[in-house]
């Protein structure tokens, strides 16, 4: 008993260690790609213009004058006791930014990611069960173009159909700017936010600015999900415990859906994670075709103007979700595997 | 649940996320702009466009530009003024009808707290007051207080008077409530205000909108708007879209081939605001070839200035050769320089370049700035002139330019306030050469070493007589279009799309001219 606990104890370590390994591989990549690139992070602070004495002031604000391993040490100083340090683009600690922009990014991922569930899957499943005929193709052909479909086009045109001639949906922006400031930030999610506090005309008000964005965000889920859901219950009904199911007997709905997806359900678990973690991560593109104030957007502007503690803050955020992402992917691996442990 | 209740639940839901009515309140004026460079709202350390533009109607200034007589500023919160006989001493007499929100009297105390302030916090445009031999050491003795309406300002040397007052026209002379900031963290201003303009600040929220709510004591009368919202919208697909649609009520980014789109739409009105700022080419020095006066000469007639502003620019630019832009005190309208390929291949023939040479030109990757590039390197080409364009982002490329590490740069300058020593201090001067010079201005960044240039530029702003001085500036001009490191391309116009409804919008020459107070719809 004690050797079992022992064991787990140490597994564990080894996944604590893998993982902070990681997330300082990551600081370190990311510190040593902010201070090589050609741009002068003190340009941003100052401006074109400013005298000498200014750019050497603000240049020793920002610790630019001491060593590169001397800087990082005060950044990773900083992170442990909560401070990722304040934003040139924004000028408010990158940790608020972080807080304001992730939720928007969170809300838009996750209702993406369940449309690609929804459809996705059962199309999928569709294609596989009906290998080589009708469906199959259709949903073969729809995923390659959901796939090759530029997301910036793709956004344009649901934005000039359904709200600029239909007016199905509200435009670009999270909310209405004649709704910000009611509801009290609790989550960060505007639509639980609203919830929560009764305004059902700004949930209302929110969903309509989340519709489109989610569509487009979630037709690359689909597409991503369809083809490898496919691909996977090829496999699984190709296996002997289908043939075995059938022979019994047993409808084929039953099979496709019970047993081969039960199957195909534990590696198909990675596939929605990944893909969950690249939304989560912003897609620049969506996030700026619908003025969405997300976390992609904040990076890309962050970038640009050198803003390092920001790039920084939101590329460990990142990390951690990639992280945690694959871990909840492992236990639900156990949960929906007996095999594993 | 029955299906009935199923169907209401699905109707409902419908229903609520139905989208808002189109149009916008009557009272409030709302408008998409990219707000990429708004970093802060302190008048002491704002240099950005969209910050100059909201600063201006958050606060008072000391003195407006003048557009119709850009060489005399008018006072805002000054009344009245006199100067010492050996030039070097202002007295300011405040008007004593001002209040900042909340009913207080704006004090001489305040003009002094925000002019040291400008100069002691030492950020970006601390330059321009420290131009006038203000130093952080100085400040305390050279800018007092003599009672509640009068203060002195007290310089090193005797500037032109219009130097002077159009300095304290930009932003940085912005009087600042010291009260409502006494106590707060020197970078609270950042993100809010603390001014006497025609609209307080409701709430900036980076990256999505700020709101500006009318100041109903504001000196000028009440603005006919409650609130302005400005919302950051990058893409300019998508504000063409939003002002189409009413959501917005104008839009500031539209690129030339939105602006003819809307052209035909009879709901938007697009105004054309010529604009200070210029497009212009940059050739350093130090390269072998870029500093043969022939090179120098031969590339001044390979640009096809009228075509690329009439049809690639579509309207956003005009073509424009000297470094005052057009509207400017003593601005040189003259454009001696057309497409003359021939003439450019004699030039580089003597120069003893007959089959051309190569050269990199570091571009920001903007579609404009881009669309010019490319302009400019195919007519270049007919010259046998190899133009290698070198993208970046605008930092990256500025980078590269300060440093200088370019070989040609093209880009944009715009002027810091309304008085033609801005310009000049930056084209017509260049103090030492030196890498490690202590002022390094646009000549200095090319590499140019022109000290009677520079003399006359300094003299230029020691001239109290503004026949004298207008003269000057001609000089400088014309010697600086003639043959310098600086080809002067065009000048920019904005083009505002707004619907049709909307009155009362104005823009002038620099951004802190674009003022929200007699909008109305």
């Amino acid at each position: 008993m004690a050797s079992v606990s022992k064991r787990r104890l140490a597994a564990a370590a080894q996944q604590f260690a893998g993982v902070a390994f990681t997330l300082f591989g990551l600081l370190v990549v990311t510190f040593i790609i902010g201070r090589v690139i050609p741009i002068d992070p003190v340009l941003a602070v100052v401006g074109d213009r400013a005298s000498p004495e200014t750019y050497a002031a603000a240049k020793v604000a920002m610790g630019l004058d001491r060593s590169l391993a001397i800087q990082f040490g005060l950044y990773l100083q900083g992170i442990f006791s909560g401070d990722f340090g304040t934003s040139v683009v924004t000028t408010r600690p990158v940790v608020d930014d972080i807080v304001r922009y992730f939720p928007a990014t969170m809300e838009l991922a996750t209702v993406a990611i369940m449309i690609g569930i929804a459809l996705g899957v059962p199309a999928g499943v569709l294609a596989a069960s009906r290998r080589g005929r009708w469906p199959d193709h259709l949903v073969r052909v729809v995923s390659l173009l959901g796939y090759s479909t530029p997301a910036f086009w793709l956004a344009m045109i649901v934005l000039l159909v359904f709200y600029a001639n239909l007016g199905w949906a509200a435009g670009p922006g999270r909310i209405d700017v004649y709704y910000e400031d009611i509801v009290a930030p609790v989550t960060g999610l505007l639509l639980f936010d609203a919830a929560l506090d009764g305004e059902w005309a700004i949930l209302g008000n929110a969903l309509s600015h989340l519709a489109l964005p989610a569509l487009v965000l979630g037709s690359f889920s689909v597409a991503y999900i369809a083809r490898m859901t496919r691909s996977l219950m090829v496999e699984q009904l190709g296996q002997e415990y289908v043939l075995a199911a059938r022979a019994k007997g047993m409808s084929e709905a039953r099979v496709v859906w019970r047993h081969a997806l039960a199957n195909a359900a534990v590696p198909l678990v990675t596939v929605v994670a990944l893909s969950y973690g690249a939304l989560l991560e912003g897609s620049v593109l969506t996030e700026t075709v619908f003025a969405w104030p997300g976390l992609g957007s904040y990076m890309t502007n962050s970038l640009l103007n050198a803003d390092m503690n920001a790039v920084l803050g939101s590329t460990l955020v990142i990390g951690v979700v990639f992280l945690g992402l694959n871990l909840i992917a492992d236990l639900l691996y156990t949960l929906l595997d007996p095999r594993v442990s | 649940m029955p299906k009935s209740r199923h169907l209401l639940f699905v109707l409902a839901l419908l229903a609520a996320v139905s989208p808002a009515v189109a149009g916008t309140p009557r009272s409030v004026f709302v408008m998409a702009k990219a707000l990429d460079d708004l970093v802060s709202l302190d008048p002491a350390e704002v240099f950005e466009f969209s910050g100059m533009e909201i600063n201006a109607n958050l606060y008072q200034r000391l003195f407006r530009a003048n557009p119709d007589d850009p060489a005399n500023p008018v006072g805002e919160i000054v009344e009245s003024w006199q100067v010492s006989h050996d030039g070097r001493v202002f007295t300011f007499t405040l008007r004593d009808d001002l209040t900042f929100p909340g009913d207080r009297s704006i004090e001489a105390a305040d003009a002094v707290f925000s002019l040291r302030r400008g100069v002691t916090l030492n950020k970006a445009p601390s330059f321009i007051l420290t131009q006038l031999g203000l130093t952080a050491a100085s400040v305390q003795d050279r800018i007092r207080a003599l009672d509640a309406r009068r203060f002195v300002l007290g310089l090193d040397r005797a500037y032109a008077p219009s130097l002077v007052l159009n300095v304290l026209s930009a932003g940085i002379a912005s009087v600042v409530d010291r009260e409502a900031v006494a106590g707060r963290k020197s970078d609270w201003l950042r993100s809010h205000a603390a001014g006497s303009g025609p609209f307080t600040l409701k709430r900036w929220q980076p990256g999505e909108y700020l709101l500006l709510d009318a100041n109903p004591e504001y000196s000028g009368g009440k603005p006919a708007l409650k609130r302005v919202v400005l919302r950051d919208i990058r893409e300019p697909s998508t504000q063409r879209l939003l002002l189409e649609t009413g959501d917005i009520d104008a839009a500031r980014n539209l690129g030339p081939d939105q602006i003819a789109a809307l052209a035909k739409d009879e709901n938007i009105r697009v105004l054309t605001v010529p604009r200070a700022r210029l497009f212009y080419m940059a050739l350093n020095q130090r390269h072998p070839l870029l500093g043969r006066p022939e090179v120098r000469r031969a590339l001044r007639q390979l640009v096809d200035y009228e075509a690329i502003a009439a049809t690639l620019l579509a309207g956003r630019a005009s073509a424009h050769q000297s470094f005052l832009p057009k509207g400017f005190f003593a601005a040189l309208e003259e454009r001696p320089f057309a497409y003359r390929p021939a003439q450019a291949k004699a030039l580089l023939a003597e120069a003893g370049l007959a089959d051309g040479f190569s050269v990199g030109m570091d571009v920001r990757s903007d579609p404009v700035m881009m669309l010019v590039a490319q302009a400019i390197q195919a007519s270049m080409a007919e010259a046998g002139v190899a133009v290698e364009i070198l993208p970046g982002t605008g930092k990256q490329v500025l980078t590269r330019y300060r440093a200088r590490r370019h070989e040609i740069f093209i880009g944009q300058w715009g002027p810091d306030y309304l008085d033609p020593h801005t310009n000049a201090s930056t084209f017509a001067r260049n103090p030492d050469n030196s890498d490690d010079a202590r002022e390094r201005t646009l000549a200095w960044r090319n590499g140019w070493e022109i000290p009677e240039i520079t003399a006359l530029a300094e003299q230029a702003v020691l001239e109290r007589d503004t026949a004298r001085r207008a003269k000057i500036y001609g000089e400088l001009q014309r010697r600086i279009q003639a043959d310098s490191p600086f080809i002067v391309l065009f000048q920019e116009n904005e083009l505002i799309a707004l619907t049709a409804g909307v009155k009362g919008f104005t823009a002038g020459l620099t951004s802190d001219q674009t003022l929200y107070h007699g909008i109305s719809k």
